[in-house]
């Protein structure tokens, strides 16, 4: 079988058994790069010489026996949204097209530590802003099984790269499901973790208390492989929590007993295709073999789920995005060319008698912050800051803001109160499989209706995975795992149990070769 | 005071707090250094980054309110207030809103010169923020460059916001005295004006006496205030023009916007500040950023503990202890802990409060001054200066010639009694001083009449020759002979 359908996990043992190399390993993704994201478009940027010399470095250790670290060579692809010291970091944004952090993300520190080779960047949504990849100011991924389909998003670089065979392992970021549903709609494994188990440092922020950064990969085993060098306490990021961080590669294989699974009755109503409501249900009958019981649950404000994160993540974001006024960094408009538009616009206006309206034209400062912005985000992106400038502001703060903390508290407690009855929360990740490119630009509320089952997770702050469950046009289907807080080893644990009872996970699209 | 109208001042004041590193990085915080040099992706706000709080600075912000008698928040959070501004590079500042970790104390001012009775200044809250970086720039007509330097961005700043309970220029500048002192004495700051680590402004309005009763003027904002003396005469300068606008325009508080007005010290008047297009708003909310801090009952009762005496108890404890005057303990407390110090020691020594306050205050601190040296270091120590001071207690030396023989110490390093010494002083012996004293009354009988006649300050003059004749007699003790003498004839 070709390495490219291989999991993280077997093409490890290979690596240590000497039966293939880095480079080898490396060669081969960046050959399926070089053949098939001109049509993809998963990554942003790859630096081939840059992958290969690092693989080199790790094999030759390996040789003469030194340690190396738990990823031993994998190469893992990296969403644009990762500070990668001295190397461009755009988050999709015209914003920081030139930017270039003088400091890596924790995460990537963690992963140069552990040896992965960082085979290149990958494409999302405009400081992932968006379910589709299409707000990425540089391209437009599209779903490996079919071109002229979305890959979701945010994180659908990172979804469409693992599918399409060009890279076994991949780091995503999940505000209000950007792991999980372009893992659904891809036919990926990926996992949002709990809120504090991996550091934020060097994540470029879209809504603060929402982000957090997860594994996707071809299998349950390889997220738990990933997520064990990814997760811990850090003290760059206060909100990280120092709880000990279980060996999840091992944990992984051990299935559960007696596991008790709620299914959610909101999560089966209006909207939700039948070929996704059916193989949730065929999931949920693969458990039952697997000896678990299973429950009707409710989780009653989950309703009120996209309404809420649309107030808090526009408002954390308007903040989060202010730095970005050409000040500092970031895109600046041309100055000489705007100082000397304005000097005609007061010039017209003078002559023109309206010497009132000349007064108050915009000071160049004020014009150049407005243009810089004007020019260097997206209008997904401005309408972001829009609304969160607006639910910010005096007069409306109470009525949105502080009632949507309230409503994300109402939230979590549904959840405490489900987890004290349940292990695991099971249900669709998606209401449909992949939709067409285009399909939902010009209709931004039902773009933001993809994230119905996945955002609660996030008002929670608790941990979810998406594993493939099913087919339907020959496109992917996924199956969400929920957990309480910390249990990213059940979540892990859960979603192997099913891997091993199925082959979903196993499917390839056409593009990725069979040998 | 019998203008028709109080004047209503409160006090905003940004102390830079003495860390050694940042509020929410690891830079440096030390002043002077060359623009941008310290500064670090964290407090630039580069992409990505996460501040992380320094557990230094919110130590020193507790220290700080407890000494002004707060209320101490168990719970407290930090906010963003959002604002564009070039010196800002997040375009927010982590400040705190509405849970401060401090608020509703208070801080005693009194009046040496008695100008004032003392009373007690509210405070509404002190909370914690970050410094924003320093800009120089030319915004209005576009042509120059800018220059931004955020060497001072993330610096921790206290922000101690009274109640308007101030009632003249005078309380406003007392206010502030005290307020630096207890600041100086805590460390928390060094309080240099100079350097930007203490800024005032001020609000100020008036309460007019009209036949329908108080009515308050609108509240100015006075910033640029850049010493206490430019504080207490911006404030003078801004009641009258108060009352003038008051005369003309009758206009009432909340009758036109708040504004800000900025002192020249130079021209010593204020001048009005361009408006703001409208008024702003910040937009607050929790920084997602960071954890709410909480504060235990041992971290208080830690903070209590470590306070030490403050200048007020301090003050008090001088009057008591050692018989001094408000007007003496305010001196010296004011020096500073070093030279409360000496005091004490020399006091204790001497075993007179009074007689050691007129020394230190008068010659210690103005040998200090000259030498430019802190009482610590200065080389003449209580204990010598003591030896001089007993001596004076003893009458073997009077104040006159005692202050001399300091200086002569000062210059050579020398002990009193070496100088003394050297300088032919010794105690004349009780037998030579009668002898003296009848022989003077012998040779000027018109003296002695005057004396008789109801004029003791005549024995002046008999004193006068005494001392050429002997220059170490004790003049008081030979006046006493004087008297006693002439008495008996
Ligand atoms: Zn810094």
């Amino acid at each position: 079988m070709s390495v490219l359908r291989q999991s993280a996990t077997e093409l490890l043992a290979k690596l240590n058994a000497g039966e293939v190399t880095s480079v080898q390993l490396t060669q081969a993704h960046l050959d399926q790069i070089k053949q098939h994201d001109g049509q993809v478009k998963a990554f942003l940027r790859v630096d081939p010489a840059a992958a290969l010399a690092r693989a080199k470095e790790i094999d030759d250790r390996r040789k003469a026996k030194k340690p190396l670290g738990l990823l031993g060579g994998l190469p893992v692809a990296i969403k644009d949204l990762l500070c990668t010291e001295g190397e461009t970091t755009t988050c999709g944004s015209k914003m920081l097209e030139h930017f270039k952090p003088p400091y890596d993300a924790t995460v990537i520190k963690k992963l140069k530590a552990a040896d992965a080779v960082l085979i290149g960047k990958t494409n999302l949504d405009e400081f992932a802003m968006g379910g589709s990849t299409e707000n990425s100011a540089y391209q437009k991924t599209a779903n490996p099984w079919d071109l002229a389909r979305t890959p979701g998003g945010s994180s659908g670089g990172a979804a469409a790269c693992v599918a399409a065979g060009m890279a076994p392992l991949s780091i995503g970021t999940d505000t209000g499901g950007s792991i999980r549903q372009p893992a659904a709609l891809c036919g990926v494994t990926g996992l949002k973790p709990t809120y504090g188990r991996v550091s934020r440092f060097g994540l470029v922020a879209f809504a603060s208390s929402l982000d957090q950064i997860g594994p996707l990969a071809r299998t349950a085993e390889d997220a738990a492989l990933l997520l064990e060098v990814l997760a811990g306490h850090d003290p760059l990021d206060s909100t990280s929590v120092d709880v000990p961080v279980p060996k999840y590669s091992e944990t992984v294989k051990q299935p559960l007993k007696n596991l008790r699974i709620g299914l959610v009755r909101e999560h089966f109503g209006e909207g939700l295709e039948p070929e996704v409501e059916k193989a949730v249900r065929d999931a949920v009958e693969v458990y039952k073999s697997l000896g678990a019981t299973v429950k009707d649950i409710s989780l009653p404000h989950g309703k009120y789920g996209v309404a809420t994160y649309y107030i808090i993540a526009p408002s954390e974001a308007s903040s989060n995005l202010a730095r970005y006024d050409g000040v500092h960094y970031g895109h600046r408009t041309n100055e000489k060319q705007m100082v000397a538009e304005l000097a005609d616009e007061r010039n017209k206006l003078v002559a023109a008698g309206k010497t009132a309206a000349a007064e108050a034209l915009d000071n160049p400062l004020v014009r150049m912050y407005r243009r810089s912005r004007a020019e260097g985000f997206g209008p997904e992106v401005k309408r972001r800051i829009m609304l969160g400038t607006y639910a910010l502001s005096a007069g409306y703060y109470d009525a949105y803001y502080l009632k949507a903390l309230k409503v994300r508290r109402l939230i979590r407690q549904d959840y405490d109160v489900a987890f004290n009855e349940v292990d695991l929360i099971v249900g669709p990740v998606t209401t449909s499989p992949a939709f067409k490119l285009g399909e939902k630009v010009d209709d931004p509320l039902s773009m933001y209706l993809v994230d119905l089952y996945t955002v609660s997770a996030n008002l929670a702050g608790i941990g979810g995975i998406s594993i493939p469950c099913g087919m339907s046009r020959n496109l992917p289907l996924g199956l969400q795992l929920q957990a309480p807080p910390f249990e990213e080893e059940r979540l892990l644990r859960a979603a192997h149990m099913f891997q091993q009872a199925t082959d979903w996970h196993q499917q390839f699209p056409a593009m990725v070769p069979k040998a | 005071m019998s203008e028709p109208y109080t004047i209503i001042i409160g006090l905003e004041v940004h102390v830079q707090l003495a860390t050694r590193t940042k509020l929410f990085c690891r830079c440096s915080t030390k002043f002077g250094a060359p623009p941008n040099t310290q500064t670090c992706p964290i407090c630039i706000g580069m992409p990505g980054t996460l501040p992380v709080m320094n557990r230094e600075a919110f130590a020193l912000g507790l220290k700080t309110a407890i000494a002004l008698n707060c209320q101490i928040a168990r719970f407290t959070k930090w906010d963003r207030k959002q604002y564009y501004y070039p010196d800002l590079p997040k375009g927010y500042q982590i400040s705190q809103y509405d849970l401060p970790f401090s608020q509703d104390g208070h801080l005693e001012i009194s009046d040496p010169k008695g100008r004032f009775k003392p009373k007690r200044i509210g405070i509404i809250r002190a909370h914690l923020e970050e410094d924003a970086g320093k800009s120089m720039h030319d915004e209005v007509s576009g042509q120059a460059d800018s220059k931004i330097d955020l060497n001072r961005t993330g610096t921790p700043l206290l922000e101690i916001v009274s109640q308007p309970d101030m009632r003249s220029p005078a309380e406003a500048k007392a206010y502030l005295q005290e307020l630096k002192l207890l600041l100086t004495y805590l460390g928390v700051s060094d309080c240099n004006m100079q350097e930007g680590s203490l800024r005032v402004d001020a609000n100020i309005n008036l309460h007019v006496d009209t036949p329908e009763g108080k009515v308050a003027t609108p509240i100015v904002e006075v910033k640029n205030m850049n010493s206490f003396r430019a504080v207490e005469r911006a404030m003078e300068y801004e009641a009258v023009r108060h009352w003038e606008v008051w005369q003309e325009t009758g206009q009432r508080l909340g009758q036109v916007p708040k504004q800000t007005r900025g002192w020249d010290d130079t021209a010593m008047i204020t001048r009005g500040q361009r408006h703001k297009e409208e008024s702003s708003d910040y937009r607050y909310f929790p920084d997602p950023d960071l954890v709410p801090v909480v504060t235990t009952d041992e971290e208080l009762a830690a903070v209590k503990s470590s306070l030490g005496e403050l200048p007020a108890q301090m003050r008090t404890r001088l009057e008591a202890k050692y018989g001094i005057k408000p007007y003496d303990s305010d001196v010296l407390v004011s020096a500073g802990q070093g030279l409360v110090d000496y005091y004490v020691e020399l006091a204790d020594l001497v075993g007179d409060g009074k007689l050691a306050s007129n020394w230190v205050q008068q010659d210690v601190m103005r040998t200090l001054n000259e030498q430019k040296v802190e009482p610590a270091a200065f080389a003449m120590r209580p204990k010598q200066l003591g030896e001089l001071l007993t001596a004076i207690q003893k009458g073997e030396i009077d104040t006159s010639r005692a202050r001399e023989v300091f200086l002569e110490m000062v210059a050579s390093g020398k002990s009193a009694a070496d100088v003394m010494k050297a300088q032919g002083i010794e105690k004349v012996d009780e037998s030579e001083l009668i002898a003296l004293c009848q022989e003077l009354i012998a040779a000027n009988p018109k003296i002695v009449a005057d004396i008789q006649g109801g004029k003791p300050q005549a024995a002046g003059n008999l004193i006068g020759q005494a001392k050429k004749k002997n220059p170490n007699i004790n003049p008081g003790r030979f006046r006493e002979l004087v008297v006693e003498l002439v008495g008996k004839m």
